[in-house]
């Protein structure tokens, strides 16, 4: 029989406001000594009390809104209770039943075609403490606990491990476009849970779901996945039952493991959390945060389609990042030939940010728009060769060349040679020299004329214009082979 | 002159301004008064003499330079008083009277302390309290049992026993209470001080440990309704750290003591004179609002049709809240620390065992099953409609008074012991005193008359933020009266 897999995905993402959810710490911890970032209140101390930031609360608007949830009129906390020395209040503030949006959507695109992934719900809560576990003992940094934490539910619509990725992917570029977090899994800003069950393809009933937890990074997402789909596949082919149960992934086997019960009570015990009143959400405020919405992904993709004339692919490719789509609009308002400037982004940048050899920080800083236009232009001028353009990139990004890439250009005489009368002195001398190939071209084999190019290109470093090379180099031969 | 000791801190502060006395001699005064009797009564958990001394000679400098400019200083400044120990005190040990936070030493003090502080009020010390303030009789206390100043062999009521016997006995001028069932008021009645349950939310409370955290509210006990006025007058208002507390301006309470109250009407309750009131503490009631009438206020006759259900709710709500404000004393960060075992639910276990009474482990049980997945809708939401019904009584009461009064607790203060065994006949000490904080309203309790010798309080009752109505009622009783000037002897 074939399975069909049923995935739903919890996203925590820890949230970029300055402070901590209830309390005045700094959120930045990331490097400190351990509990350097705490107070009485995100320490749990007897008889403190929470204060709602107004900024996570906004965040976590926006990405509802982003996710085209709807706001309802008021809001409240609940505490979550449970015991675990991460927890130092015994409970998690967090929302149950009123969340601050809820009833969205995403959509992917999967096969070419678009696909509507449902979101249940966008809610904000305050995250843990971190735990080091050692060798019969373990140690608490309370530097994480109470940084706002984002959870985005979505209904259990994934299909595949292709779908999920798609729906992950687009979510962290959304986040990261709302600026309400930094998404970077590194440093555990952006953590997951899934739950998955199988059912025979084109089924209506769901089977029985396990939930893999503690899910730090896009591959631990999609290789537990891909791990838990075979193992239930296998137990249901031998006629065998799912047991529905809690699963850690275990990165290094590459297993999903099951998790003592005891640290994940059945039982939350859910209540309102009276310290903190419900909040009304005046719709004034949130149509100033609507109104405030940056533009997403897939609007900002169809934009560069139409304004620069860019391909679906392109386009596609820019917007993946914000900061490399602003970077990129940067350049074209200055150099407006959007193709020209995707091009020379995927050809000199993507490699250099992928070998890990720049950061886009470092090459804005270095690439200001002037720098792109002389650049651009000087190689769509057929000044400089590719080649040559390259070499620009290469001495002000990583030699660190402050010069502008004209007067490079100029100082270093790379400019291409595109003088007939210099080149013509060059070719005619490469002609004297190799008389063997000129006979081969005269004599028919037109291959040899590559060489032949080749040897101007090596006289002049690089720097002759191919296309006038050829142009002057038939030319030529054709003269001769008159005055034969 | 009476005895230092014995002063309100009204009376103190018009000798302390006029300069007859220093603070240095009257905070010297009341820790003699402590070293002579707290043996006896055993008000205090913890005492900070050293502090309070160098605070008093701070106050006296402060006064005397007030004094030359011609400033009126805070009518607090250099009056000695006590903080019952489930309010945090920066650098003095909080216990909250539990064997699980014994040696804990808080980083930071509650806001009305700062306030008092700020005011120049000198902290003595923390006074004894039932564990995490569960109880009506001190009894509960993981440390030992507070005596009744006007009978040691009798409890002096809870939970904020131990200031209610302070202020009663000489060991403190005023002092601070907290209130989630009657707390204040029920401790103030049995040892014939004045104590006030202010309007949930008038005061922050931040620094509260907190016990039911949507009923909590810190509230004075004092020798007389002005100085509740005064104490009031200094520790509300809205606190940004408390999300709770409300953002209203802060009425001047001292002039809302008017002995005149004619006209005023107030409301008696059918439901708070029924079996089970001790019939001569519902003799000197009576004859208390008898008096009232005499002043002028019209009686009205009103009922509160769920008062019977007040118990029940309260019993529901508060320990649920419990249940969850008391799960982060685990052994992990401070307090009690009970870690030998080999693994984390073990030694959570075992601190917890050991450093929870009976009566706390009760109610965090009772609580947590009330907020059980199956029993939440039977209980937990049931007891809030049920809340949501007495607000509404008091609601249509008010509608036809302007304040309501009765016993503030249906008997006396009873013999140390007798209700230990029996947590039902305890609970029910605070029968008129559980509804109030469940409708969020203010509440007094003042000394109104003796039965058997031993104090009786009338409470009055107002509505939400109506405790210049509430002082000024208990005020115009006060005024007519001579009980508020009876001490015991010791």
């Amino acid at each position: 029989m074939e399975y069909e897999p049923v995935i739903g995905i919890e996203v925590h993402a820890q949230l970029l406001t300055k402070s901590k959810m209830f309390c005045g710490c700094n959120t930045d911890y990331m490097g400190a000594p351990p509990n350097t970032h705490v107070c009485p209140v995100c320490l749990g101390m007897p008889g403190v009390l929470p204060v709602i930031n107004r900024k996570a609360v906004e965040y976590t608007i926006v990405t509802g809104l982003a996710l085209n949830c709807q706001v309802p009129e008021a809001t409240k906390w609940d505490r979550k209770n449970y015991h675990y020395p991460d927890l130092p209040k015994g409970y998690q503030i967090s929302q149950y039943d009123l969340p601050l949006t809820r009833d969205g959507c995403l959509e992917i695109d999967f096969d070419g075609e678009r696909k509507r992934i449902d979101i249940r719900r966008v809610h904000l809560e305050e995250d843990t403490a971190k735990l080091f576990h050692e060798e019969g003992y373990a140690l608490v940094d309370f530097n994480r606990s109470g940084v706002p934490l984002l959870e985005i539910v979505s209904e259990p619509d994934l299909r595949s491990i292709e779908e999920v990725r798609q729906y992950v992917t687009k979510l962290r570029t959304i986040l990261r476009y709302l600026g309400v977090s930094s998404g970077d899994m590194e440093k555990g800003a952006m953590r997951f849970e899934v739950n998955i069950s199988l059912r025979p393809r084109g089924g209506e009933e769901y089977g029985t779901r396990v939930e893999i937890k503690n899910l730090n990074s896009f591959r631990a997402v999609l290789n537990s996945l891909k791990y838990e789909i075979e193992r239930q596949k296998e137990i249901l082919q031998s006629g065998g039952k799912i047991k529905q149960e809690t699963m850690g992934w275990d990165g290094v086997r590459g297993v999903t493991v099951p998790q003592r019960s005891k640290e994940y009570a059945h039982d939350y015990r859910y209540f309102p959390e009276p310290d903190l009143p419900p909040l009304e959400l005046k719709r004034k405020w949130i149509g100033s945060i609507k109104a405030r919405l940056p533009e997403l992904p897939d609007a900002k993709r169809e934009r560069f389609i139409q304004e620069y004339g860019l391909s679906e692919y392109d386009a596609g490719i820019l917007v993946a990042d914000k900061e490399v789509a602003d970077l990129f609009e940067g350049y074209v308002k200055v150099y407006p030939k959007g193709k020209s400037v995707v091009n020379w982004m995927s050809r000199e940048l993507f490699p250099l940010l992928n070998e890990g050899r720049v950061t886009l920080e470092e090459f804005r800083s270095k690439w200001p728009p002037d720098y792109v236009h002389e650049l651009l232009d000087s190689y769509d001028r057929g000044w400089i060769t590719q080649s040559t353009a390259s070499q620009v990139v290469t001495v002000i990004t990583i030699g660190g060349d402050d010069r502008s890439p004209r007067c490079i250009i100029e100082e270093e005489t790379l400019a291409q040679i595109s003088d007939e009368e210099r080149l013509g002195a060059i070719i005619e001398g490469v002609i004297e020299e190799n008389p063997k190939p000129v006979a081969d071209y005269l004599g028919g084999k037109e291959g040899a004329l590559r060489y032949l190019v080749g040897q101007v290109m090596r006289a002049t470093k690089g720097k002759a214009n191919p296309g006038l090379v050829n142009e002057l180099l038939i030319k030529n031969l054709k003269e001769m082979a008159q005055n034969m | 002159m009476a005895a230092l000791h014995d002063l309100t801190a009204h009376e103190a502060h018009k000798l302390l301004w006029r300069g007859e006395i220093t603070s240095l001699e009257l905070t010297q005064a009341v820790l003699d008064r402590i070293v002579e009797i707290d043996n006896e009564i055993k008000a205090y958990l913890t005492l900070t003499p050293e502090a309070a001394l160098e605070r008093a000679r701070e106050a006296d400098t402060l006064l005397a330079a007030k004094r030359r400019d011609g400033e009126e200083p805070s009518p607090l400044l250099g009056v000695p008083m006590a903080v019952k120990d489930v309010i945090c005190t920066e650098g003095i040990e909080t216990t909250c009277g539990s064997k699980i936070l014994e040696g804990f030493i808080p980083p930071y003090s509650a806001t009305v302390v700062e306030r008092l502080t700020e005011a120049g009020a000198i902290i003595l010390g923390k006074t004894n309290t039932d564990e995490f303030a569960m109880g009506s009789s001190t009894e509960n206390s993981g440390f030992f049992t507070t005596h009744n100043p006007w009978d040691t062999s009798r409890v002096p009521g809870g939970s904020s026993g131990g200031s209610a016997a302070a202020v009663a006995s000489g060991e403190a001028l005023f002092a601070l209470g907290t209130d989630t069932g009657g707390s204040v008021r029920q401790p103030a009645s049995l040892c014939g001080v004045a104590g006030l349950k202010p309007t949930y939310g008038r005061v922050s409370r931040y620094g509260l440990v907190a016990f039911a955290s949507s009923l909590d509210q810190i509230g004075p006990l004092t020798r007389d309704v002005t100085d509740c006025a005064l104490v009031l007058g200094v520790i509300a208002g809205h606190d940004p750290r408390d999300s709770t507390s409300l953002d209203l301006p802060i009425p001047n309470y001292r002039e809302a003591l008017l002995p005149d109250i004619k006209g005023l009407r107030i409301g008696v309750p059918e439901e708070y004179f029924v079996e089970g009131v001790e019939p001569q503490v519902a003799e000197v009631v009576r004859a208390a609002i008898d008096l009232l009438a005499d002043l002028g206020a019209k009686m009205v006759e009103v009922s509160l049709p769920h008062t019977e259900y007040a118990l029940p709710s309260y019993y529901l709500i508060a320990p649920a809240e419990a249940s969850a404000n008391l799960a982060r004393y685990d052994g992990v960060k401070y307090g009690l620390s009970c870690s030998e075992a080999s693994d984390i639910w073990e030694d959570y276990r075992r601190t917890r065992e050991a450093g929870f009474g009976p009566e706390v482990k009760r109610r965090i049980m009772l609580g947590a099953y009330a907020l059980s997945a199956g029993y939440y809708d039977a209980y937990y939401l049931k007891a809030q409609k049920v809340r949501t019904l007495i607000k509404e009584d008091f609601d249509q009461a008010f509608s036809k008074c302007d304040v309501l009064v009765g016993p503030t607790s249906p008997t006396v203060a009873f013999k140390i012991g007798e209700r230990v065994e029996d947590p039902l006949q305890m609970y029910l000490s605070d029968i008129f005193t559980l509804s109030q904080p469940l409708a969020g309203i203010p509440g007094i309790s003042i000394p109104c008359g003796f039965a058997g010798g031993l104090p009786v309080g009338l409470q009055i009752i107002g509505p939400a933020l109506g405790e210049e109505t509430v002082l000024r009622v208990a005020y115009a009783y006060e005024q007519a009266t001579e009980w508020h000037k009876m001490r015991p002897q010791l």
